[in-house]
């Protein structure tokens, strides 16, 4: 265990934050750009995880736990997200068998 | 903290209420439970609280007035739900158990001592809230306002967690205390991490709030919501939202109030003027209602632009007197909805003939929105920009006051309906409970407007 957190200590925050953030922003774009609403989901939990990775490189750099116990907080939430989320999906793939978010263009003014 | 357990078991015990069908006891068990919490929390006033749980809430006088407010509007909100959801489902005990859950992470939010808690807080809320938005499961536009809150919600928690992991990254630690120690040890070294961080957690938190260019979600959803969850939304909900801002920048970042400033009031302008101008466009009340409260986001976010000792009593103020108005002009759109089946002015016209006592709360209301002198709306406008001419931001208050004017028409709307125009409606029906709520409301909207020392004098 010793020998991996030094390997993995070897590595420079850098190029973490670089990857992290690059990620992040291929979960963004893929928000902005998509119209599915399961794809725009999937980007979501893209951003999410580049979040979970950025946590545990810098808990190893500051030799700290508690960002990797806030990656747990994280999962658990977002697997509560995705609970619901699915169901609000299926609810409006019941109601338009469509999962595209064109169809959702009621509200307007 | 006692607040908080009893508000989670409270919660739970109303679930099984709904599980052995005692429909009947639903509401009373809800109201008295909070009736305790209120209690509770307001015992715990002045108790010079230190943090607990491995420092990670904080209890203070800060969350002591805001988990009051909080709950004391969802009182009253639950009041005009009698007869409400059951017009929905049958599944009654499913709504209230969830607007429990969503207070308590309410009142986690207001009493964050950690930024893990500050996240924890936001997704018990906002999970709660998608379900709210979207239980008619029928209609379509519930749908979509669950489905559009539910990814905008999502996409906003990714910078509002990509931002706290940069403070973290800049400063080794969530707890609040030690980043204001690193902002405080460290005045010109602050790593560009932080700064990140910082605008990415703004970026986060101004979603949740819904103020501008993050509020296109808002009006929809507020819209698309049924409406009794659409005024939750929009009081508690928008309540809690700036609690949790106002206490990471008070206690935090209020070192680095040159570095944060400018993009908040570029935000607030912004918010200002889209609030107001799409919001007298409207033809609906509740989608008018819908951009009003974007507007007064940006009041609220005064506030913050004007850091000081006197925030917290500004926002306070100004998010009861907004809260209360809100719980007003909604349970009229509720009652009147319900009798003409659409939320157009048109369907106030000649109320004030038919039912004066409702007419003339909603006229109390509105004045109070518009910002009407005598009126709570307006010591809390009058609080607001005091602090910020306090500051010298002479432009951002003439720009404020301009937006109270255009403000004044759109609120007026109703009001000119509701007494200058005649219709062959019948008498709108109210109850004994939503004509309490509306005289209760009103009352406290003058009064507020009259002695305004009663609570602008707490901190």
């Amino acid at each position: 265990m010793e020998t991996v957190t030094q390997a993995l200590q070897g590595v420079p925050l850098n190029h973490y934050i670089l990857l992290s953030a690059i990620i992040f922003t291929i979960g963004v774009i893929g928000v902005l750009i998509r119209r599915n609403a399961i794809i725009i989901f999937m980007s979501v939990e893209l951003m999410l995880n580049a979040v979970n990775l950025l946590l545990t490189a810098f808990s190893v750099h500051h030799n700290d736990a508690s960002g990797q116990v806030f990656v747990f907080f994280i999962m658990a939430l977002a697997a509560a997200e995705v609970a619901v989320g699915l169901a609000i999906i299926v609810m409006i793939f019941r109601n338009t068998s469509s999962t595209d978010i064109n169809v959702l263009n009621k509200l307007k003014w | 903290m006692s607040a908080l357990i009893t508000l989670s078991v409270l919660a739970i015990v109303v679930l099984y209420l709904g599980l052995f069908k005692a429909k009947n006891a639903l509401l009373p068990v809800t109201l008295v439970g909070l009736a305790v919490v209120l209690g509770l929390a307001v015992r715990e006033w002045n108790s010079n609280a230190a943090p607990i749980y491995s420092s990670m809430m904080l209890f203070d006088n800060f969350a002591v007035a805001f988990t009051a407010i909080c709950v004391f509007s969802t009182m009253l909100i639950l009041l005009i739900s009698k007869d409400y959801f059951e017009r929905i489902s049958e599944h009654v005990a499913e709504y209230y158990a969830i607007i429990l859950f969503a207070l308590t992470g309410i009142l986690v939010m207001v009493s964050y001592h950690n930024l893990s808690m500050l996240f924890i807080g936001i997704e018990i809320m906002s999970v709660s809230l998608y379900i709210l938005a979207g239980i008619r499961k029928k209609s379509y536009s519930s749908n979509e306002a669950a489905l559009k809150y539910f990814l905008m919600g999502a996409f906003s928690t990714g910078f509002l967690l990509f931002g706290i992991t940069l403070l973290y990254g800049a400063t080794g630690s969530f707890d609040i205390a030690v980043i204001k120690n690193y902002v405080i040890s460290n005045p010109t070294h602050i790593s560009p991490l932080f700064y990140s961080g910082l605008l990415l957690l703004i970026v986060g938190l101004c979603f949740k709030v819904g103020v501008a260019p993050f509020h296109f979600w808002a009006p929809d959803v507020y819209e698309g919501s049924p409406s009794l969850i659409s005024v939750f939304m929009m009081t508690v909900v928008k309540t809690a939202g700036f609690a949790a801002f106002l206490r990471i920048f008070l206690f935090c970042f209020a070192p680095l109030h040159d570095f944060w400033m400018m993009p908040l009031m570029v935000i607030t302008i912004l918010t200002l003027f889209i609030g107001n101008i799409s919001a007298l466009y409207q033809h609906s009340f509740k989608r008018m209602l819908a951009f009003s409260s974007v507007s007064h986001a940006g009041y609220m976010l005064f506030a913050i632009v004007a850091l000081g000792s006197a925030s917290i009593n500004a926002v306070i103020l100004y998010a009861t007197a907004y809260s209360v108005a809100s719980i007003i002009a909604f349970a009229v759109l509720i009652l009147v909805k319900r009798q003409m089946g659409s939320d157009n002015y048109e369907s106030f016209n000649g109320l004030g003939r038919k039912n004066p006592f409702m007419a003339f709360a909603l006229t109390v209301a509105m004045l109070s929105l518009a910002g009407i002198p005598l009126t709570a709306g307006f010591i809390g406008k009058f609080m607001m920009f005091s602090s910020a001419l306090s500051e010298y931001h002479v432009s951002l208050v003439v720009l404020a006051v301009i937006n109270a004017v255009i403000g004044i028409f759109y609120y007026l709307r109703v009001v000119v309906s509701m007494y200058f125009k005649d219709s062959d409606q019948h008498v709108v029906q109210s109850t004994p409970i939503f004509s309490f709520v509306l005289a209760f409301s009103a009352i406290v909207t003058i009064v507020l407007g009259v002695y305004p020392g009663l609570i602008s004098n707490l901190f």
